[in-house]
């Protein structure tokens, strides 16, 4: 068993009746796209390596160190959730100070301020959520996760509701920050075009069961016949939208 | 644990007061305001004890009583003034209470007076105090017969609803039912408590309320209004009789005799009249003042003993309920 | 780990310590007693009215507030915000001064038959079993429409347009599903408040018949001195209220919110003149008795002596102090008190707080002096009264701001005080300003047990407003009547305004 990056060792998680298993190793430095049908357990797997959800079996590894028993704050790894990822009573740099300690003070931090300015926001520090742009605030997130400085990144289609030039704008950029700095990705999303212009593999999470991860071109254009369903109607359900 | 507690919190105080002996009077809300006889009394007394006077005041005469046996003989009560006559019996049943030892006082009130533990300070009549545009009842039955809307007290949480509850038993007997029935429609409602009848009464909302005859004294004396006067009923008057008593738990029982004696004399009689708006039971010297000539007085004067009111209470109250639940 | 449920820690020794204060006191009295009373015919009687008093009032609350906050949510208008906040008033306001403020309006001299009159049409009264009813729906009325109103500003913009794009007819699929879910649970509040109803009910009931519990108890123990029977019925009342949460387990008590003064999209609603006699009645009921308390506490306000102002003061550091102490208990309880917390937090709005304090009374005297214990008692007293309230507004608020940054927070590492102070504080700061509010309104307006044990030195302002009247002393009463009103309202609007500047 390579004991580099993230393994799932015989892991089961259980949410109400749903529960998904998975037995796999992602090498450090990797980015992964995690697909699958909705209501197949994607963003159950991520809960359960962010630490949200405890497994009823199995163990979650880092490196080789069982990660398993850890409080999220206290695991190598951070998350970009869908929505919410920025308190609204707060600055955007108070917001990214906050990866830095649970205090405000960090927000005239030199460190927020590069942060931010690796996302683009110089000039938006002392603005709140609500008077940015969802673009803005989708980076100022970034930020934050930038600065936390976590080997692990978990992102749940954190870029879904901005537009498709937006999406490619901010995959670009967790392309030149977070993978140009050696952070490993776990992405889910429901693009295979996604995948393809970020992920080295993919994760197929279906039928309770999360898969090994395959080489994203290959799996792509190859897909097996659950996978194969899935992308078809995905496609179609956006045509028609 | 109490010791260490009553002394952190009183310690100052009891510094300054060891050589000072305390007298503690329990007593009703209304005795203790600044225009009631509480603060005057206080002043009075203390010019003379070379003790320390204060009065505690809970709620009415049965709210009194209630806590008296609350505490029952712990308490830290010498006195407790301010029970009526149809409370006594009750408040002697107890065995907190201690004779008063002063033989058959010379009192200015219409019945005689014998009770050994209770001393009166004070009495008046119950009576309708009513709006004087319009034409007075003479009677509960000319009440009854009219469409006079008046505002009683429930005899179940105050003393003055129990006194009416009693004046009917007292005047008709067997026939109180009937006159209960008939009084149905002219009363408008009953209150909790006297504030809140008298407060409907003086509003306007209602022609009359059940109160004391010494109730047009105060709006002649105090206020100059003499558009509130009280209704004389030919069938009498019931009587209350106010009085007071020493425990027999007190730490200063020749203390509280001092206080006993002290409260038929002018230092505590003469303020009564124009402070707790009623009849003195010991005439002032200077008689009673301007505005006191003009109320009626009732030919009879009604009263039940102690015992007596103690019997027929249970009976009293459901006959009153029974007849205005119909 | 699991976010279904809120974790559960000292909101549980919060949530103890509540149900110990209510039911403790009510066992000290029985014990004293050497058990319990037996229930006369009388008693029965009053146990009847009691139930059906208050789930008529709750019911009449309830329907009622359905047209008022349908078209206060519908229509925009100038001091639309203050509007809303004035109709609250009546919920804060102390009984008497309230009882006082109807017989102006609706007495048999009132303003209402004053204007009857001339038009030929025959007086109204309002005593009787109505007029209780009447009373308690001026109280009730306006915690009802506070609810529906949060309730149509729960549903989504969206869903409005949606609704709207769709041509759905919106009370079925929108307004409906909203009212199904929140009026069981207004009602089941209401009726509980109404339960322990006394001042109100004896004084506008028009006699024997409209007995509740509440008065037999203050008859047992304040006359009969029958601790058994006082013990009994509070008892009773405490086994009506938890029948009532178990009869409606599926239905949680309702959430009590600010009002929602976020509006739904401009929607075409029904004829403008139909809103506008709706808002117009509910306005004048809840309003006029309002405006008869302000006219006839003028005269007296400004001759009030000096004792009335020191019990003012008093008043307030009651006030302000069972507020913090509500607070503290109902934001433990709301985040960490699980079920027992919902138990606790319902069981203060049955409880007699006559036989509360009289048990505190019984327990506590042997060991403090009665006068040391005064205000501490009425403080707790008036905290634990007021407790329900805030429970209802903070926990919604508290498990929406986990809902949604719950996640967040924890992979920030944000625990203990740090949670509260930058992610819990500021997301439910709205509402814990207006349950402040409404804690330091009840809690100065409350006559409660500060009469059980209060000497001339220590009373508040309540109590210094009901010996002024039991010494004749009208036009005083009425004027600390409406500084009363004011301070109440004054409190509530700083805390509620407070709470509300975040946004």
């Amino acid at each position: 068993m390579p004991t580099d990056g993230l393994t799932l060792d015989a892991l089961t998680l259980t949410q109400g009746d749903f529960s998904l298993s998975a037995d796999l190793t992602v090498p450090e430095g990797q980015t992964i796209a995690v697909m699958g049908p909705s209501g197949g357990g994607k963003s159950t797997l991520l809960s359960g390596i962010a630490g949200f959800l405890s497994p009823t079996s199995g163990r979650i590894l880092w490196n080789g160190q069982d990660i398993t028993p850890a409080a999220p704050a206290q695991r190598p790894v951070t998350m970009l959730f869908q929505e919410h990822n920025l308190f609204p009573h707060l600055t955007l740099a108070q917001n990214v100070g906050l990866a830095l300690g649970p205090s405000l003070k960090h927000a005239a931090s030199p460190k927020v301020a590069d942060a931010l300015s690796r996302v683009g926001l110089e000039t938006l520090g002392p603005r709140r959520p609500a008077e940015v742009s969802g673009g803005q605030r989708s980076r100022a997130a970034l930020a934050r996760i930038l600065l936390a400085g976590k080997p692990l990144v978990l992102m749940d289609e954190p870029f879904a509701a901005l537009g498709p030039g937006l999406k490619q704008d901010m995959l670009a950029l967790v392309d030149e920050t977070l993978r140009a700095a050696g952070r490993t990705l776990l992405m889910v999303t429901h693009d295979p075009a996604d995948a393809r212009a970020i992920a080295d593999q993919v994760i197929v999470v279906e039928e309770s069961r999360a898969l090994p991860p395959t080489p994203t071109a290959e799996l792509l254009d190859n897909p097996p016949p659950g996978l194969a369903s899935y992308l078809g109607t995905s496609a179609r359900a956006r045509s028609s939208s | 644990m109490r010791t260490i507690l009553a002394t952190g919190l009183s310690f100052a105080a009891t510094a300054a007061m060891a050589q000072t002996p305390e007298l503690t009077i329990y007593t009703y809300d209304s005795f203790v305001t600044d225009y009631g006889p509480g603060p005057v009394i206080e002043e009075n007394f203390e010019a003379t004890c070379g003790c320390d006077l204060t009065f505690e005041a809970f709620g009415d005469g049965a709210a009194l009583l209630s806590r008296l046996r609350l505490e029952g003989d712990s308490t830290d009560a010498d006195i407790i003034l301010g029970l009526d006559t149809n409370l006594t019996a009750e408040a002697a049943d107890t065995g907190l209470f201690a004779p008063h030892g002063i033989e058959t006082p010379a009192l200015d009130i219409p019945i005689p007076w014998t009770d050994p533990l209770f001393l009166p300070y004070d009495w008046g009549y119950f009576a309708f105090m009513g709006d004087a545009s319009i034409e007075a009842p003479t009677s509960f039955r000319e009440l009854a017969d009219s469409d006079i809307q008046v505002v009683i007290e429930d005899p179940r949480s105050s003393t003055p609803g129990l006194g009416l509850v009693y004046w009917v038993e007292a005047a008709y007997g067997d026939e109180a039912p009937a006159i209960w029935e008939a009084l149905a429609d002219n009363i408008l409602t009953v209150t909790p408590g006297w504030s809140e009848a008298y407060g409907l009464f003086t509003e306007g909302e209602a022609d009359a309320a059940l109160s004391y005859n010494t109730s047009e004294a105060y709006h002649l004396v105090a206020e100059g209004d003499d558009t509130k006067v009280a209704w004389p009923f030919e069938e009498g008057h019931y009587m209350q009789v106010e009085v007071a008593g020493k425990l027999a738990s007190t730490d200063v029982p020749e203390l509280a005799d001092d206080f006993l004696a002290f409260m038929l004399t002018d230092g505590f009689q003469g303020p009564i009249p124009e402070t707790n708006w009623m009849f003195p039971v010991v005439m002032p010297e200077g008689g009673l003042g301007e505005g006191w000539q003009s109320l009626v007085e009732p030919e009879t004067a009604l009263l039940y003993s102690p015992e007596e009111a103690q019997a027929r209470r249970e009976e009293a109250i459901e006959t009153w309920r029974t007849a205005l639940s119909q | 780990m699991a976010h279904r449920a809120l974790p559960v820690g000292p909101g549980v020794a919060a949530s103890l310590a509540v149900l110990a204060f209510v039911l403790v006191p009510l066992g000290a009295v029985a014990l004293r007693a050497g058990g319990a009373g037996m229930p006369s015919p009388g008693d029965w009687a009053a146990f009847r009215f009691t139930l059906w008093q208050a789930a008529l009032s709750a019911l009449i609350s309830c329907a009622l507030a359905v047209p008022v906050a349908r078209a206060l949510m519908r229509r925009r208008f100038p001091g639309r915000a203050l509007f809303i906040s004035l109709i609250g008033a009546p919920f804060i306001l102390p009984v008497i001064v309230a009882v006082f403020g109807l017989v102006a309006i609706f007495g048999r001299n009132g303003w209402l038959n004053a204007a009857l009159g001339p038009l030929g049409l025959p007086p109204l009264s309002i005593y009787g079993a109505h007029g209780v009813i009447l009373a308690h729906v001026f109280f009730n009325l306006p915690l009802a429409t506070r609810m529906l109103l949060s309730g149509f500003a729960s549903i989504p913009g969206e869903h409005w347009r949606l609704a709207e794009a769709l041509n759905l007819p919106r009370f079925r699929f929108l307004e409906w599903p909203m009212l199904r879910d929140r009026l069981p649970g207004a009602f089941l509040l209401i009726f509980l408040i109404c339960l322990t109803s006394f001042a109100v009910a004896l004084t506008l009931g028009g006699g024997p018949r409209a007995t509740t519990l509440e008065l037999a108890i203050y008859q047992a123990l304040r006359f009969d001195y029958d601790l058994g029977k006082a013990a009994l019925m509070a008892a009773a009342q405490c086994a009506v209220c938890l029948a009532a949460l178990a009869l409606a387990r599926r239905v949680a008590l309702a959430p009590v919110a600010a009002p929602g003064l976020g509006l739904p999209p401009r929607l075409p609603s029904g004829p403008l003149w139909l809103d506008a006699l709706v808002i117009a009645a509910a306005g004048a009921f809840l309003l006029l008795p309002l405006a008869a308390v302000v006219t006839s506490g003028l005269a007296g306000i400004a001759e009030l002596p000096p004792t009335i102002w020191r019990a003012a003061l008093r008043s307030l550091i009651v006030a302000l102090s069972a507020t913090a102490l509500s607070m503290a208990l109902a934001l433990l309880m709301a985040r960490t008190g699980g079920r027992l917390a919902e138990v606790a937090s319902a069981l203060p709005l049955a409880a007699s707080s006559l036989v509360t304090g009289t048990g505190i009374f019984l327990i506590l005297f042997r060991l403090i002096r009665p006068e040391a214990l005064a205000l501490p008692a009425t403080i707790a007293v008036n905290a634990v009264i007021a407790l329900p309230f805030a429970y209802r507004i903070l926990r919604p608020a508290l498990q929406q701001a986990e809902m949604n940054y719950g996640r967040l927070a924890d992979q920030l590492g944000l625990a203990g005080l740090a949670r509260w102070r930058l992610m819990l504080a500021p997301l439910a700061r709205g509402p814990i300003g207006f349950a402040a509010g409404l804690i330091g309104a009840m809690a100065m307006g409350d006559l409660g047990v500060i009469a059980l044990f209060a000497s001339q030195e220590q009373q508040t302002l309540p109590l210094a407003m009901s010996r002024a009247m039991g010494a004749y002393r009208m036009e005083e009463a009425a004027g600390a009547g409406l500084l009363l009103v004011i301070m109440a309202f004054g409190l509530f609007w700083i805390f509620d305004r407070g709470g509300r500047d975040a946004n």
